[in-house]
């Protein structure tokens, strides 16, 4: 499961940062395209959080269990807290804040990889 | 203040500067648990204590939060680079990356860029004459 979820999810992130990136450029606030894209990326993350806490309890490979789960805790957090921030800020903060959101999905998606020992095999 | 602290474009940072004390934090208490040894990894828990500050006074506001918060993010940028320098002369020491460590790299350099947003902000919101 694990693998392949982080190359999804990175999938997902970067193509909601783009809608982001480009209503941030024509100066607009969050839109419900972004919202929706969130919702698609928070029901992913929350999907990784089962799956990878259950291959992570069933692998014999040589992982933190404790740092794996707490990046995979943060990354489910983010979405549903980055939005309803920017739900406060109803102007290009509030996309700004999304993006920051998403950007930091990605960069923790790549340190859970590097955690399961994506680079090892 | 209290509104302005962290609305608008400090909303934003309030978010980011949560992020970064959770991270820090997180990242310093398992270091630490596994070797408390190790001085990179107390300044880390240096940063995590910086963040949470920062994070609470913003949220806080009035003239006490904006002085704290000020006097947070003044040490973070001197830590940050003063760390950040260190870092490269003596790799030695930091092996193992950490919050602040080569400017923190490991971080996509946003520790470095963090405290120059969060002055510029503090500047932007400083309280009327007659405060600090």
């Amino acid at each position: 499961m694990t693998g392949w979820s982080y190359g999804v999810i990175l999938a997902m992130a970067g193509v909601v940062a783009v809608l982001l990136v480009v209503d941030l450029v024509r100066d607009r606030s969050a839109q419900d395209s972004h919202y929706i894209g969130l919702a698609v990326l928070q029901v992913g993350v929350l999907a990784q959080l089962v799956g990878g806490s259950v291959a992570l309890a069933r692998t014999d490979r040589d992982v933190e269990g404790a740092v794996f789960v707490s990046y995979l805790v943060t990354v489910a957090l983010l979405p549903v807290v980055g939005a309803f921030f920017s739900l406060a800020e109803r102007s290009r903060v509030g996309t700004t804040i999304l993006l920051l959101a998403v950007a930091t999905v990605a960069g923790l998606e790549l340190r859970l990889w590097d955690i399961w020992g994506g680079t090892r095999g | 203040m209290a509104e302005e602290l962290s609305t608008g474009w400090g909303r934003a940072l309030v978010f980011v500067y949560g992020v970064f004390a959770v991270a820090a934090t997180g990242r310093s208490t398992v270091q630490l648990g596994e070797d408390a040894g190790k001085l990179p990894y107390w300044l880390s828990l240096v940063a995590a204590v910086l963040y949470l500050l920062a994070t609470t006074c913003l949220l806080v506001g009035g003239r006490v939060g904006w002085t704290v918060a000020r006097a947070a993010v003044s040490i973070e940028l001197v830590g940050v680079l003063g760390v950040g320098v260190w870092s490269y002369l003596d790799t030695g020491l930091f092996h193992d990356k950490t919050v602040w460590s080569h400017f923190g790299q490991g971080y996509g350099f946003l520790p470095l860029v963090l405290p120059f947003a969060g002055l510029a902000w503090l500047r932007h919101t400083r309280p009327p004459s007659g405060a600090v």
